[in-house]
């Protein structure tokens, strides 16, 4: 398996120490449904290799445009949910944004025809090792992999509320879900066309003092997971964000979708989104330097003349 | 049954399908979906002598059948990668290239050095596609002097039993003129092709899409541009055994490279859209072999320079109607 960050086990106080991996398969599957929902697609695949070994967090590549087609890399999607695999097959559940020519191709599949999947891949949430009380916030599609997530904190004992929140109401995902799911459920929307109108920062405060969360999880674009970030450390609590990095390849061998991550030993290396992450504690992200090279990076001084 | 075994000068692969250098990492990750001792051998990511933390993103962008990429060899050094992914290969029975890269001379010679004796090196990649440090970054493999002072003090500080293949640019005039300097100055063989050098413009931001300006280009647009280097390299020096790779994603792919004249070959970019490409292009290959009636591979290498006089295997009745 792939070398581990090592600051996992370690990162948090109460919170975040129960990570296991998987190991993925790649697997044709046959869509069982496709719904619409807001602005997104709902896909469920039957693919019981796949929902084997899912835990919240994972996501799954899914290669686009058939078999002829000019598209040659796979398209990253957290997973939404996916049935104990058994007896029967076990399907897989993700939602599709239709924002260049390759989802624009994948929603346009239906029900019968086949994806070809690569799952569960990456590191998962890591799970408060008992009952904790959590806060957790999904930007736009960024609510999937956090309704699984709240599945798993409700069935371990711990207290969950959910911010919800999106540009406008018809960005916002998993809204309903999440109110059958929790109590507290607080939706924001930028243009105030649902809900609260403003950030879900703006309403994380409040939350987290409701219910003296120990952990904040997030999902969504990644100026919401630094602000995310930032208001966690305030409350002197840690927040488990998982991020959308461009990645060729999923698996961990392209090193495309590489952040700049400090590790515990204070050092800062460029690490895989899609193997170390998408998951990271936000204090270890050096948001500020994404896009950049940073002179104290390990092997930064290794680039000079290239 | 079609004999696949494949010969890179003195060495000697079961079967001709092997992983391309940076498409694989070490071969780990790529070990959950297959294994990888069943695979010729894999060539690994280029090694520096350095840890490397490569360049800013972004580091992608997905082009009409291909990709640009601009990683900058992000690397853990030789020393790491020596003690790490050297001995994972080894303890999982996998025949290894390792590809070894610098910004001048005396790294290259150092990273042979370091890798002299270990009974894990199968053959030595050597990538000459990088800027030399000590000529205003002008790349290596574009250059016929620089070329061949590498590849000669590679070869000189290699283990001699260790094939040394020269992995060629196909940006210049005219690539059999850097073959034959690599050729006079020891090499064993040729790795063909690097990518070709790219640029993709974000039209909403309005500037280049990648962090590092420019990219390589791979996938199955380069392929035209693989077969034609592989073709025109086997015409002129003949004796020595090809490598080759660009755009490869079926066992036709492979085998236009094979009756190019590449004794063997990579499968790169296709692995990003499919981990279990290597596997699947070893099984179509050897199928497309049978059907068109070739005993071993060994027969199909350069088939298609002969003239059709020379043509002893009739063409399958299946792939003369495709």
């Amino acid at each position: 398996m792939t070398a581990r960050t090592p600051d996992r086990a370690t990162s948090t106080t109460s919170a975040a120490i129960r990570v296991a991996q998987s190991r993925p398969v790649q697997e044709l599957g046959e869509i069982f449904a496709v719904a619409r929902v807001g602005e997104y697609y709902q896909f469920t695949v039957i693919a019981p290799g796949v929902a084997a070994g899912f835990q919240p967090g994972h996501f799954v590549a899914v290669a686009v445009g058939g078999e002829n087609t000019s598209m040659v890399l796979r398209r990253a999607f957290a997973l939404y949910g996916a049935t104990p695999s058994g007896k029967f097959a076990g399907t897989v559940q993700f939602v599709v944004a239709a924002h260049g020519p390759g989802t624009r191709w994948l929603v346009q599949r239906r029900p019968g025809e086949l994806l070809d999947l690569v799952g569960p891949l990456g590191t998962p949430f890591p799970m408060p090792s008992g009952p904790a009380p959590a806060v957790l916030v999904g930007g736009g599609y960024g609510t999937a992999p956090l309704i699984p997530l709240t599945e798993a904190l409700l069935s371990a004992g711990s207290t969950v509320e959910m911010i919800v929140g999106a540009a406008s109401a018809a960005k916002l995902f998993g809204e309903l879900v999440a109110k059958r799911l929790v109590g507290g459920v607080t939706v924001t929307t930028d243009d105030g066309s649902a809900g609260i109108q403003g950030r879900v920062t703006d309403v994380l405060p409040a939350a987290i003092e409701r219910i003296n969360a120990e952990v904040v999880y997030a999902c969504g674009p990644m100026p919401m997971l630094r602000a995310v970030g930032d208001v966690a450390r305030a409350h002197a609590i840690h927040a488990q964000v998982a991020v959308e990095e461009a990645m060729a390849c999923g698996i961990g061998v392209c090193m495309t979708c590489v952040l700049p991550v400090r590790g515990a030993d204070g050092a800062s290396r460029f690490v895989r989104s899609c193997v170390e992450g998408p998951v990271f504690d936000a204090d270890r992200v050096r948001w500020a330097d994404v896009g950049t090279l940073p002179d104290d990076l390990v092997g930064a001084d290794a680039m000079a003349g290239h | 049954m079609t004999d696949l075994t494949a010969t890179l000068g003195t060495l000697t692969l079961p079967n001709p399908v092997l992983t391309a250098s940076g498409c694989a990492a070490a071969g780990r990750e790529l070990h959950q979906f297959f294994d990888v001792g069943t695979l010729g051998a894999v060539v690994t990511k280029s090694i520096m002598s350095r840890p490397r933390s490569g360049r800013a993103t972004p580091r992608m962008a997905e082009t009409p059948s291909g990709m640009l990429n601009s990683i900058g060899l992000q690397g853990p050094g030789i020393d790491s990668f020596i003690e790490n992914d050297l001995a994972w290969l080894a303890a999982h029975g996998a025949r290894t290239v390792v590809s070894i890269a610098g910004g001048h001379t005396d790294e290259y010679v150092e990273i042979t050095r370091k890798l002299n004796g270990n009974p894990a090196v199968s053959m030595l990649e050597v990538n000459i596609s990088c800027p030399n440090v000590e000529n205003r970054g002008q790349v290596f493999a574009c250059d016929v002097l620089a070329s061949s002072r590498v590849i000669g003090a590679v070869r000189r500080a290699a283990d001699p039993d260790v094939p040394v293949f020269a992995k060629l640019s196909p940006d210049v005039t005219d690539i059999t003129l850097i073959a034959r300097a690599c050729a006079d100055a020891g090499a064993d063989g040729f790795s063909l092709i690097n990518t070709l050098l790219g640029m993709v413009i974000d039209t909403d931001t309005m500037a280049p899409a990648l962090g590092g300006i420019t990219g390589g280009l791979s996938g199955p647009a380069i392929r035209p541009v693989a077969v034609r280097c592989v073709w025109q390299v086997k015409r002129v020096l003949p004796h020595l055994p090809i490598l080759g790779m660009g755009g490869i994603r079926s066992g036709l792919d492979a085998l236009q490279f094979i009756l190019a004249g590449a004794s063997a070959v990579s499968v790169g970019t296709a692995v990003f859209g499919d981990p279990t490409a290597p596997v699947r292009v070893l099984a179509e290959l050897e199928v497309a072999l049978e059907e068109r009636g070739f005993a071993s591979l060994a027969d199909a290498v350069g088939y298609a320079h002969r003239a059709p006089a020379q043509r002893l295997v009739p063409a399958a009745p299946e792939a003369a109607a495709s």
